[in-house]
């Protein structure tokens, strides 16, 4: 028997969530209100992170974006063959970004971005059906990504940048479907990890071959957040140890891969309009499985939890529509393909294919300063999922069921220039 | 700086924000088992569900009535299932903590529950009373009404007594203490205060305990079959049939009086329980010295046997039944009391014999069985030198009285389920399975097995919350299939089971 609620124990499924990407594509509120395009299109700082080679084609010496996104996201999982039904009562994520550029001649730029690409925020509520394989996720990551960018000609530049990575997560789920302690409190663990860092590095490549067509290219590397200094910390644990873990809170480590991510893009700009269409290729294959150690001395065994993801596209267009002096429109649509494969859905970020529709504006408030609003409401079917790698008693238990999210990321940003 | 046609944009665009952000968010699903018919209730009106009942209906586990296994109770899965089509709000009467036991103004006068204690490797060792301190005291009376009427200990005629909820009869066994706790009033019957919360649909699974005491006391009980005046039985007593029959056709009519629908559940198997199924016929190991030894011992008794067949006092059929023969190197069956053997202390015979494959060994057993009973005496261990007491064995002639009164309730049962169009529930059966073959479950098999099997809890009579979840989906089945609903059973696999604990504190 103790062999069996070891087992049981500590097949710590799922976890560390971040799935159907944990991406969260919020890096720019005139580049998001058009579909989150932007690997061509010079506009503002916002091209610091879409493209490093731009800045240096940025009109002015002195450019700035700042913004942040409010994201309502909520999810429903209903089982037929049970009758039961649960809601996401998650919190609202608030990705932000910041970037400045300065030319420091006619050729060189430098430039200096922060922001938030990856993130999840998923609260299921507690004890719930899924709970076995989490019950709330917190996971943020803060880039910093220092930048240079050398128009060799007037049709091309190059830039790039190393970019440093502070991360932390906060995740909990029950160890199991059913061990309790003596009252009844379900047995839960929680792992938590901050200030895990590491370096990473983006470059890209601009060409305009006519005064209308820009063409883009970036590369973003992978990053693996190391959280060797992690803690699992477990609750509710009945007074048995050692059959069952202790309430306490041990050592753990685990690593979270960050994806390779590929951009190429075009911008078109004629008279009052811009068109832009970028696509994306996230190579998520990195994502094989999220693994947890605990402290050796503890006794507890690893937790490995298959995600098997694949690499996913993002097709992206975009278009903008300039008013008068104050006001340009934006438009925008993409198709986000899930990197989770059939069988691996799992609910600490439960996403499927999305189709995201944005839309937004910029209002000039003076020479120099600029509101941009945008918004994106992202669109999921309906499916029918499951997560097959849970065990119990070294049966699988599919956790299944049917999903569907909704998602409407409003933002606000402000863009300055001298 | 700005302008009054920005200010009035800006306004405008917030407007469109907040609103796009209150309409969009909520995701809607193309069949909502919560806003869409996609249960139906069927002929049957679940807004009202009552249950009546002994133990297995209150949620009794472990031995002991404690709020998990409330919560966890056949009728409160059942109710939250109804939900799903019109069911109402179920009412149970929870104790007050998970420790269980009671007290009565202070002193207490039930243990708290069993958990199952492991070792200094985590290996389970044996089930042990909980540490804890019971607080749920009888004198604190509930005021209902509850939709759970399942009191534990309760028999078929209980459930129409005066006065079962009274404090004054606890002290005096003529009362229950756990109907006290609820009872609207002290000469409250419980078929009475089921009634009057006008059920509109209810289920009654009574009569488990009519010879269930018998069993697990080793048949000290009298098998009261003739006896038509159960305020003379015994608590360990058989009911007669037709007492049984006699109220519960009783309670079917006052439950069924305002048009209600209903289940009826039948009386399982002692022998799908693990109580009689975890300790072995066989269980004294002997080596070729001691076997021959006390082979030697015994002979006596067995010349004995001869004498009194050869005199026409007992059959040859009992004599080779009471004869004594201890296998070498095996594990023998323990020497037993058997009080329905054939009287020979005149002979000097006194009425032992070897446990056989058609006896039952209790679980309170395995704490006596092979001990000593005088610990000073180096031969008085239990099932060897001295014989097992009558109370932890259930003999074959023992196990056909409590069938024979089985097989008439579940025919009542039966009978009176097709006469009022109500779901006839064969917990037998679906019992049996478990105890048989096992069920398979998400994440594994459901079987009887003791501690581990999934179904039973430590006190091998009562199931766990499992067992329970186990227990709704076949009385939901029931259901559907009389009254045409379609309530969705429940995930077996995902409710709990035997977990280990060695108490609060160290």
């Amino acid at each position: 028997m103790k062999r069996l609620l070891t087992l049981s124990v500590f097949m710590l499924a799922t976890t560390l969530a971040y799935a159907g990407g944990y991406r969260v594509s919020t890096q720019g509120q005139r580049a998001l209100a058009m579909g989150h395009t932007g690997v061509a299109v010079v506009n503002s700082a916002e091209i610091l992170f879409f493209n490093p080679a731009g800045i240096a084609f940025l009109e002015n010496d002195l450019n700035v974006s700042g913004g942040v996104t409010a994201v309502f996201s909520n999810v429903k999982f209903q089982n037929d063959d049970f009758g039961r039904q649960f809601e996401t009562d998650s919190p609202t994520g608030t990705p932000f970004y910041l970037y400045g550029t300065y030319a420091v001649n006619e050729n060189l730029s430098v430039g200096l971005g922060v922001y938030t690409p990856y993130g999840s925020n998923v609260t299921w509520p507690t004890n719930w059906d899924g709970s076995h394989l989490v019950n709330e996720i917190e996971l943020a990551a803060i880039f910093v990504q220092p930048t240079v960018s050398y128009k060799i000609s007037d049709v091309f530049s190059v830039g790039g940048g190393p970019i440093w990575v502070t991360g932390s997560v906060d995740f909990n789920r029950n160890v199991n479907r059913t061990l309790t302690n003596e009252n009844g409190d379900r047995t839960n663990v929680t792992v938590e990890a901050d200030g895990v860092s590491n370096w990473g590095w983006t470059a890209g490549a601009m060409v305009k071959p006519t005064e209308n067509l820009t063409i883009g290219f970036n590369y973003r590397s992978e990053i693996l957040l190391e959280a060797d200094d992690a803690t699992a910390t477990f609750a509710d644990s009945p007074n048995a140890q050692p059959a069952t873990p202790p309430n306490a809170t041990v050592g753990a480590s685990a690593t979270l891969p960050l994806p390779a991510e590929l951009t190429v893009g075009l911008a078109y700009s004629c008279d009052k309009w811009t068109f832009a269409f970028d696509y994306n290729r996230a190579f998520w294959d990195v994502y094989e499985d999220l693994t947890i150690q605990f402290d050796p001395a503890t006794g507890l065994p690893d937790s490995v939890n298959p995600r098997n993801y694949k690499n996913a596209s993002t097709y992206r267009f975009g278009v903008q529509y300039m008013l008068n002096d104050k006001i340009t429109l934006r438009g925008g649509y993409y198709f986000d393909e899930s990197p989770v494969q059939e069988g691996f859905f799992a609910p600490e970020t439960p996403r499927n294919d999305s189709n995201g529709y944005t839309g937004g504006l910029s209002f000039q408030i003076s020479d120099r300063f600029a509101l941009d609003a945008s918004f994106l409401y992202l669109r999921f079917e309906e499916v029918d999922a499951s997560y097959d790698f849970y065990f119990e008693n070294g049966q699988q238990v599919p956790f299944e069921g049917t999903y569907k999210s909704a998602a409407f990321l409003p933002g606000l940003g402000v863009t300055y220039k001298m | 700086m700005m302008n009054t046609f920005a200010m009035k944009n800006l306004k405008l665009y917030s407007l469109l924000l907040a609103g796009a952000a209150l309409i969009s968010c909520e995701p809607e699903l193309d069949n909502d088992i919560l806003e869409d018919d996609v249960y139906t209730a069927g002929e049957a009106d679940f807004s009202n569900y009552v249950a009546v009942g002994n133990s297995l209906t209150a949620g009794f586990a472990d031995s002991a009535l404690y709020i998990q296994g409330q919560e966890n109770s056949y009728p409160n899965i059942m109710a939250q299932q109804f939900q799903l089509a019109g069911g109402g709000e179920f009412v149970q009467p929870l104790v007050d903590d998970n420790v269980g036991g009671l007290l009565a103004a202070g002193v207490q006068i039930q243990q708290p529950r069993f958990v199952l204690a492991v070792d200094a490797n985590g290996n389970p060792t044996a089930p042990t009373i909980f540490n804890g301190t019971p607080t749920t005291d009888i004198t604190n009376v509930l005021s209902g009404p509850f939709n759970n009427m399942g009191v534990p200990g309760a028999k078929s005629f209980h459930l129409g007594a005066p006065g079962y909820g009274n404090i004054a009869g606890v002290a005096l066994g003529q009362a229950n203490p756990y109907f006290v706790r609820f009872a609207s009033e002290p000469n409250a019957t419980i078929i009475g205060d089921a009634v009057a919360q006008d059920p509109s649909f209810f289920s009654l699974w009574i009569g488990n305990n009519d010879i269930l005491s018998y069993a697990t006391s080793g048949g000290s009980g009298v098998d009261q079959t003739g006896n038509l005046d159960p305020t003379t039985y015994g608590s360990n007593d058989i009911t007669d049939p037709n007492v049984f029959a006699s109220v519960y056709s009783g309670y079917v009519s006052a439950l069924t009086a305002n048009g209600a629908g209903g289940a009826l559940v039948n009386i399982p198997d002692v022998t799908s329980i693990p109580f009689f199924t975890t300790v072995p016929v066989a269980s004294i190991p002997l080596d070729a010295q001691t076997a021959a030894f006390l082979q030697q011992q015994v002979t006596p008794y067995n010349q004995g046997l001869q004498f009194a067949a050869s005199q026409g006092f007992i059959t040859p059929a009992e004599a080779a039944l009471r004869t004594i023969t201890f296998q070498p190197n095996a594990a023998n069956a323990p020497i037993i009391e058997d009080p329905d053997l054939t009287d020979g202390t005149g002979l000097g015979l006194p009425s032992i014999r070897q446990a056989n494959d058609d006896d039952l060994i209790t679980f309170t057993a395995a704490s006596v069985l092979g001990t000593l009973a005088n610990p000073g005496d180096a031969n008085s261990i239990i099932g060897v030198g001295v014989p097992l007491g009558a109370q932890f064995v259930l003999s074959r002639v023992e196990q056909d009285r409590i069938t024979a009164a089985q097989t008439a309730y579940n025919a009542t049962i039966q009978g009176l389920a097709a006469q009022n169009g109500l779901a006839y529930v064969d917990a037998r059966a679906a019992l049996a399975q478990v105890a048989n073959s096992g069920v398979s479950i998400s994440g594994g098999q459901l079987t009887s097995t003791y501690a581990s099997g999934g179904a039973f809890s430590l006190d091998g009579v009562h199931p766990t919350p499992r067992g329970y979840a186990y227990t709704a989906n076949v009385i939901l089945d029931a259901i559907n299939d009389t009254y045409g609903s379609n309530i969705p059973g429940v995930d077996v696999g995902s409710y709990s089971t035997v977990n280990v604990s060695n108490g609060v504190g160290n």
